[in-house]
C-alpha cells in the first residue's frame, strides 16, 4: 500500500511540476507512432451541465499528467470534448467520433439514457466506452454489454452505503422515512433500491412523493413532511433541485434528519453552509486525507482556482485508468482492452486506501466509497470545505464487494 | 388534515405570486409593442447574478433596490437597440429574436460565471419562521410576497391613476389612433419595456435565496411564465393576477393530495380547458390589432 501511494504522489507532482513549468518530456521520450485519441462526452448544459464542467476539468488534467509523465504506453493522448446535450444527440455524436475522428475509446457521460445510446454505439465499433457519470443499476444488469466499464459507483451501492450509515445511526430498524424521488429513471431506480434495503431491514415508508423533474419549488411538500413528522427525510432528487430542497428546508425550519442516496458535492457547495445538511453518499471527495488525495486536490487547485468536485475525480480517474490500460495492453483495440480490465492483473490506484477492480461480471469498478457529513454553519472556514468525510466503505475489515451485494437492475450476462 | 389542507390552499395563493412578476412583465411588452419576449427569464436570471455580484457591497436591501435599477436599464437598452426594429414586422421574426437574445444571455452567464449553481443566502432578519395557529409559513415567503403586492400595486396605480398608464392603455388598443392624436409612443414603449423588465429582476433577487442560482434559471421559469400569460388573458392585469394565483393553487393542491407527478401537467390541463372556453383567456381584452 505504502510503495502505490508514493509511486501515485511521485507521479503527480512530476506531473504538475511538468505543467507547472509547461515543457514537456525530452523529445527521445516522446511517443513513438501514433497518438492516442479518447473521445470525451458528457452534457455541459442543462441540468447536468455544472458536473459535465468538472467531468472536462478532470478529463482535460489527466491528459495534461498522462502526456508529461510519457504518454499512454508511449503514445502521447489527444483528446476531443464535446457536449454530448441528450440521448439522441451523445449516440450521433459517439458515432462521429469512431467514424470520422477514429478515437480509440470514448470516456465520460452522466446521464445514463445516454450512457445506453453512447454504449451501443461504441459496441458496435468494438471500442470501449467508459462511463464515468451514470449511476442507474440497469447498465450494469440488464443493458450492460461487453465493451462498457463504470468508473462511476451504481445506485445499489450508494443505497447500501449510506444505509450502512443511518443503521449505524439506528436510524433504519422501526423508523419511518419520507422519500423524495424524481420523477423520471435515475429517480425511480434509486427508489426501488432504497425500498429494497428498507425492506431488509425494517424501516417504513411514512409518506413519498414522486417530484416532476421541472419542479423549482418544494415548499407544498415541506408543509406535507412536516405533517408527517418522520424520523427521517431521504431524497432521491438529482441536479439543482437537490439545491433547492437544501435552501427551502432551512427556509421553512425542517430539522428532521435528512440524507439521500445519490449525490453530488456540487449540489451542497451551490446550496452553501448555512443549507446544506445531512449525510450523503460520495464516489469521493476533496477531503478525503491521503498523499493521492491531496496531490490530486492541489494539482486541481493550481489549474482551475477551486478544488476538484466528485465528478472531476471520475473523469480524472477514468482517463488514468484507460492510459494505464492501453500501456499494459499493448494495444488500444476494444477486444484488447477488453480482456486486460477483466483480468486478474487489472488493478488500479484510486486515492483511496484499496485498490480497485473491474468485476468482470458486470464491468462495475468495485471501489471504496465514502459518506459526507455537513459541518455545523459556525464550524466551517471557507466555502469548499463545509462537510467532514467518513473513513472509506466497507470498513477494512469488509471486502469490497460488500457494498456491490443484492443490487438491482435485473442480470448483466456478458 | 384539514388544517393540512387550509395550510396547502394558502401555500398554493401565495406560490402564484413567484410567476406574477414574469408574467406581468411579458403581459406589459406583448400588449403594447406586440413583442413576445422569449428572453424575460434570461434577464431574470441576470438579476439573480447581478444579486449575488452586488451584495457584499450594498447588501441584501441595498441589491433589492438596485439590481431592478440597473436590470431594468439593461431593458431599455436592448428596447431601443433591438425592439424597435421589429415592431412593424411579422411577430415570428421578434420571437426568433429574443429566442436568441435568451440563448446569448444564458451562455454569456455561464462563460462568466461558470455552470456550477451560486451560492446566496438570505439575510439573517429574514430567516426563520412565522407562526399563525396551525399554519407555520417562512418568514422570507411573506416579505417575498409583501413586496410582489407592493410592486404589483404600483404598478396598478401608474398604468390606472397617472397620465403615463392612460396613453399606454391607449396605445395597446390603437396605436394609430394615439400616434395621428401627435402622441409619439416611442420613449412609451421603452419605459414599459424597462419597467417589465426591471421586474424580471427584481424577481431574480426575490427568488435567488430560495431557489437555485444558475445560467439555466431563467429558461426554468418562462415556460410557466407564458402559462400564466395565456390563461389570464393578453392585456388584462387582473387576468394575469388571477392566473398566477390560480396556477399556484392547482401545483399545491396536487402535491397536497399525493398527485405531486400530474403537478406540472395539471397546469397545463388548466390552460387546455381554459382556452377551450375562452379562447382570449380568463379576463383577456378584444384587441383589434391582435385578433
Amino acid at each position: 500500500m505504502k510503495t502505490t501511494m508514493t509511486n501515485r504522489r511521485g507521479f503527480l507532482r512530476a506531473g504538475a511540476a511538468g505543467l507547472a513549468l509547461g515543457v514537456a518530456a525530452p523529445a527521445y521520450l516522446r511517443a513513438q507512432g501514433a497518438p492516442l485519441k479518447i473521445g470525451h462526452l458528457t452534457p455541459t448544459t442543462g441540468f447536468l451541465g455544472p458536473l459535465g464542467e468538472y467531468a472536462q476539468m478532470g478529463i482535460k488534467l489527466a491528459v495534461d499528467h498522462i502526456n508529461a509523465n510519457g504518454g499512454a504506453g508511449g503514445r502521447q493522448v489527444e483528446l476531443i470534448m464535446e457536449d454530448s446535450v441528450n440521448p439522441q444527440t451523445a449516440s450521433t455524436k459517439a458515432e462521429r467520433m469512431f467514424e470520422r475522428d477514429q478515437v480509440d475509446m470514448i470516456i465520460g457521460e452522466i446521464s445514463s439514457a445516454s450512457c445506453l445510446t453512447i454504449s451501443q454505439v461504441a459496441a458496435r465499433y468494438g471500442k470501449v466506452f467508459v462511463n464515468t457519470g451514470g449511476n442507474s443499476d440497469s447498465l450494469r444488469g440488464q443493458d450492460c454489454n461487453r465493451y462498457m466499464f463504470h468508473v462511476e459507483t451504481q445506485n445499489s451501492m450508494y443505497v447500501n452505503a449510506e444505509g450502512q450509515y443511518f443503521k449505524t445511526q439506528d436510524m433504519v430498524d422501526g423508523k419511518n422515512w419520507y422519500m423524495m424521488t424524481a420523477d423520471y429513471a435515475f429517480g425511480h431506480d434509486l427508489l426501488a433500491a432504497a425500498k429494497a434495503f428498507l425492506d431488509t431491514n425494517g424501516g417504513q415508508i411514512a409518506g413519498e412523493d414522486l417530484v416532476p423533474t421541472d419542479a423549482t419549488d418544494f415548499s407544498s411538500y415541506m408543509l406535507k413532511i412536516r405533517q408527517a413528522q418522520p424520523d427521517v427525510v431521504a431524497l432521491n432528487l438529482a441536479g439543482t433541485q437537490i439545491t433547492n430542497f437544501f435552501k427551502q428546508y432551512g427556509e421553512f425550519g425542517l430539522d428532521f434528519t435528512l440524507g439521500g442516496f445519490g449525490f453530488d458535492t456540487v449540489s451542497a457547495w451551490a446550496a452553501g453552509a448555512q443549507n446544506f445538511r445531512g449525510t450523503w453518499p460520495n464516489v469521493w471527495n476533496h477531503r478525503v486525507q491521503n498523499d493521492a488525495s491531496q496531490a490530486f486536490v492541489q494539482a486541481f487547485t493550481e489549474a482551475y482556482g477551486k478544488p476538484p468536485e466528485n465528478q472531476a475525480w471520475g473523469d480524472y480517474n477514468a482517463g488514468l485508468i484507460m492510459a494505464k490500460a492501453v500501456a499494459e495492453a499493448g494495444d488500444a483495440g476494444g477486444d484488447a482492452l477488453v480482456d486486460y480490465l477483466e483480468s486478474d492483473e487489472a488493478k488500479f490506484d484510486l486515492m483511496k486506501n484499496r485498490q480497485g477492480y473491474f468485476r468482470p461480471s458486470d464491468h462495475q469498478l468495485i471501489q471504496e466509497i465514502y459518506a459526507i457529513t455537513a459541518l455545523p454553519a459556525d464550524e466551517v472556514q471557507n466555502e469548499y470545505d463545509i462537510f467532514t468525510t467518513s473513513e472509506p466503505l466497507p470498513g477494512s475489515d469488509e471486502p469490497l464487494e460488500t457494498l456491490a451485494q443484492s443490487v438491482t437492475g435485473g442480470t448483466c450476462s456478458l | 388534515m384539514l388544517g393540512l389542507f387550509i395550510a396547502q390552499v394558502l401555500n398554493g395563493l401565495l406560490d402564484g405570486t413567484y410567476y406574477l412578476l414574469i408574467a406581468l412583465g411579458l403581459s406589459l411588452i406583448f400588449s403594447l409593442g406586440g413583442i413576445i419576449n422569449l428572453a424575460h427569464g434570461a434577464f431574470f436570471a441576470i438579476g439573480a447574478y447581478l444579486a449575488i455580484v452586488i451584495t457584499p457591497y450594498v447588501g441584501f436591501f441595498g441589491a433589492l433596490v438596485l439590481v431592478p435599477l440597473i436590470v431594468a436599464g439593461l431593458g431599455m437598452l436592448t428596447e431601443r437597440t433591438l425592439f424597435t426594429r421589429f415592431y412593424r414586422i411579422d411577430p415570428l421574426y421578434s420571437l426568433l429574436l429574443t429566442f436568441g437574445l435568451a440563448m446569448v444571455i444564458e451562455q454569456g452567464l455561464r462563460w462568466i460565471f461558470g455552470a456550477s449553481p451560486q451560492n446566496y443566502n438570505m439575510p439573517d432578519i429574514l430567516r426563520g419562521q412565522v407562526f399563525m395557529g396551525d399554519f407555520i409559513y417562512s418568514r422570507y415567503r411573506l416579505f417575498l410576497i409583501a413586496v410582489a403586492v407592493t410592486a404589483v400595486a404600483a404598478l396598478w396605480v401608474l398604468l390606472n391613476k397617472t397620465s403615463f398608464g392612460r396613453i399606454v392603455r391607449a396605445g395597446v388598443q390603437n396605436p394609430e389612433i394615439v400616434g395621428s392624436l401627435g402622441i409619439s409612443l416611442r420613449p412609451y414603449l421603452s419605459a414599459i419595456a424597462g419597467i417589465a423588465i426591471g421586474l424580471a429582476g427584481l424577481a431574480g433577487v426575490l427568488l435567488s435565496p430560495i431557489h437555485t442560482v444558475h445560467p439555466a434559471m431563467g429558461a426554468e421559469i418562462i415556460v410557466l411564465a407564458f402559462v400564466v400569460v395565456v390563461i389570464g388573458g393578453l392585456g388584462s392585469f387582473w387576468g394575469v393576477i388571477l392566473a398566477a394565483v390560480l396556477v399556484g393553487l392547482t401545483k399545491g393542491l396536487f402535491v397536497a393530495v399525493g398527485w405531486s407527478t400530474w403537478s406540472t401537467a395539471a397546469i397545463f390541463l388548466l390552460m387546455f380547458v381554459v382556452l377551450l372556453v375562452r379562447p382570449r383567456g380568463l379576463l383577456g381584452e378584444r384587441i383589434l390589432r391582435f385578433e
